[in-house]
């Protein structure tokens, strides 16, 4: 371990600091709070030599410390002067003093805790209301890019639209199907958990197929297309925009929303009411078989009583809702993906802000839903 | 200088072979960097230069050979030894890697802060030296990677690999995109440093002001070795086709005059 040492003695009226041994990175942050006691307690002398002869080798860093040694006397108006400097050591101390020449700026000053809450609560609200106008500007923008694909300006992008189909939905309806099976299940157990006390056990046909295929099937996957597309697709154009691939296309005549958001937005609108489909049918299979195994209710009587009992008109009510929640998922993924800046952090912010954004919004739809169909007596 | 005199071998690399997949990219190169040089890196787009650095500091590995830092084998060490090693070299990537969600002061100061033990005005004070020191404005220092020019990139992430005052620093075409006064700025503090820290460089550049103006020594790569090693005479002189076209083309001719 390299050793480096400071030592001073008072000569009358000047104070000699003797410097010695490696003033260099290595041992900079033992040295520090050693010129710091220096500067505290050397009183004011009417000069300061720095005497160099015995150090071995002085860097930046090492630098930076004596220099902080001279900048301290000088402000008390005291000369100072510098001896034994090798000639290596001589030129990079000019660096450094040359460096540092300029006074260092002044930290911004910060303003008192009660006006930053607020400011933060402002500026909130503020960004509130901004996301939801760039929400219907975006959407208008998607209109026009749908438009230009008629008018023959924009090209429809079947490939990019199929690989999106492949990735939204198709690789997804392993993991759906399970989740669904598995909710389905849960519904089916609770249903039959509570109703055995009546003796209305079968009324757990109707409570998994009505729920499942109104509002269960559609909210999950809906949900977990905003946890594993919506991510995504915030991701890819985000990363994208911070590479200025996106400015790239842009020169090149190519219009982002049409070449990116466009299929994405296609693929998610074909593959969600897809999905919800196979999540209904998966959900009730799981409420089926859990009915048999848990319930004792035979999966012939639970089907027969299924289409004795459940209308049809639940299965539309679930899929019509399904296109909606997914132009809302992939509307927030892609604008958020638009404004990733430079930065790694706002890619993951921006990533994050899209899922919480979606499964709000999608839920809050679902909401309007209910009330819609509820008052139209659906 | 730490404990290696100017001239003693700091890096060698024996007979190293890296690929990717089926493709070779280095087949059987070797080369040595002494302590206290300047060494100037030259090849072909593509011939592996960016490679053979990421490879030397262990983020690439090697199908064969042996390279070794301050005497030192990379493939034998502990974690708390690679990183002892780490900490006296530093790296300027041909893309400058500045961490993208702190700013420029504090991308000079995360080496300091791992390392080292100083107190925040001292680091303040020794970010404001670097950044001044490689040519960018004091203001500079609160700006993110992305709000950075090219060439202000370039500068922040010298500055960064300056931060510890290393031994050996590792730079990946450092003047490509700087304006020439810039890039001739950033020879003369290459040269500086050298001359009063002892500082070995290792540098890979397509600049033939900086390959002529600092480099003592030049290493010329192809065909997945150096086929050639020496001055700036030795390189003109050499026989080989491709250092005949580098080296003789126009750009070369009006780099030397200036020289
Ligand atoms: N991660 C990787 N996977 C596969 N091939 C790679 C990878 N990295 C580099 N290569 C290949 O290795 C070769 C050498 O690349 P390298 O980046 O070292 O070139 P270079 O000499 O630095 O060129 P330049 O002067 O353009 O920077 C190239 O052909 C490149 O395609
Ligand atoms: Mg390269």
């Amino acid at each position: 371990m390299p050793e480096a040492q400071l030592a001073s003695r008072v000569d009358g009226s000047r104070l000699t600091v003797a410097l010695a041994g490696m003033w260099t990175a290595e041992t900079a942050g033992d040295l520090e709070p050693q010129v710091a006691s220096l500067i505290a307690e050397g009183g004011s002398p009417q000069s300061v030599l720095l005497d160099f002869s015995r150090v071995q080798r002085l860097d930046t860093l090492g630098g930076t410390l004596v220099r902080g040694i001279e900048m301290a006397f000088g402000a008390r108006g005291i000369p100072i002067e510098r001896s034994g400097l090798s000639k290596a050591a001589a030129t990079i101390y000019g660096e450094i003093a040359e460096g540092l020449s300029e006074p260092a700026p002044a930290p911004a000053k910060a303003k008192p805790a009660i006006v930053q809450a607020l400011d933060k609560v402002g500026e909130q609200m503020v960004d509130a209301g901004r996301d939801l106008v760039a929400l219907v500007s975006f959407f208008g923008e998607v209109v026009a890019a749908a438009g230009s694909l008629f008018t023959g300006v924009g090209r429809f992008r079947l490939a990019a639209v199929v690989t999106q189909l492949d990735r939204v939905a198709f690789r997804a309806v392993p993991i759906m199907a399970l989740i669904t099976f598995l909710i389905g299940g849960i519904i089916a157990q609770q249903g039959i958990f509570f109703f055995r006390d009546f003796g209305a056990d079968t009324y757990v046909v109707d409570l998994v197929s009505i729920l499942t295929l109104r509002e269960i099937g559609v909210l999950i996957v809906s949900i977990m297309v905003a946890g594993r597309t919506g991510s995504a697709f915030t991701a890819e154009i985000g990363s994208m925009k911070m590479r200025e691939e996106i400015d790239a296309l842009k020169v090149m005549g190519l219009n982002p929303v049409e070449v990116l958001v466009l299929p994405r937005l296609t693929a998610l609108v074909i593959g969600l009411p897809l999905l919800t489909f196979i999540g209904n049918i998966s959900a009730i299979m799981g409420g089926a078989m859990v009915a048999q195994f848990y319930g004792q209710i035979p999966i012939d009587i639970f089907f027969t009583r299924m289409q004795e009992e459940v209308s049809q008109r639940h299965i539309w009510v679930g899929l019509f809702k399904a296109p909606f929640m997914a132009l809302i998922i992939g509307l927030v993924a892609c604008i958020e993906g638009m404004r990733v800046k430079g930065s790694a952090e706002s890619l993951g912010q921006q990533t994050t802000a899209s899922v919480v954004k979606a499964i709000f919004l999608v839920i809050v739809l679902d909401g309007i839903f209910a009330i819609l169909f509820a008052s139209l007596g659906y | 200088m730490g404990e290696y005199e100017t001239g003693d071998v700091i890096i060698s690399v024996r007979d190293v072979a890296i690929g990717f997949g089926e493709r070779m990219i280095i087949d059987g190169l070797d080369l040595d960097v002494h302590a206290g040089e300047v060494l100037g890196v030259v090849g072909g787009s593509g011939t592996g230069k960016s490679v053979l650095t990421r490879c030397i500091i262990g983020l690439v590995p090697k199908r064969r050979g042996k390279i070794t830092v301050f005497d030192q084998d990379l493939d034998g060490l502990t974690r708390a030894e690679h990183k002892a090693i780490e900490r006296r070299w530093g790296v300027l990537f041909q893309h400058g890697a500045l961490f993208s969600s702190l700013t420029v002061k504090q991308n000079i100061q995360v080496p300091l802060r791992e390392y080292l033990k100083l107190s925040e005005p001292l680091m303040d004070e020794i970010a404001r030296l670097k950044i001044a020191m490689v040519g960018l404005k004091a203001d500079a220092a609160d700006k993110y990677p992305s709000e950075l020019s090219g060439g202000m990139i370039k500068r922040a992430a010298l500055a960064r690999a300056l931060a510890l005052d290393p031994e050996i620093v590792f730079l990946d075409e450092p003047t490509s995109g700087l304006d020439p006064i810039g890039a001739e700025e950033f020879d003369t503090l290459i040269r500086t440093l050298r001359d009063t820290l002892g500082l070995t460089v290792y540098m890979v550049t397509h600049d033939l002001d900086s390959l002529a103006r600092i480099c003592d020594r030049i290493a010329a790569l192809a065909e997945g070795k150096v086929i050639a090693t020496g001055t700036m005479e030795d390189m003109l002189r050499h026989p080989h086709p491709w250092l005949k076209q580098y080296f003789g083309g126009e750009r070369a001719r009006a780099a030397r005059v200036k020289a």
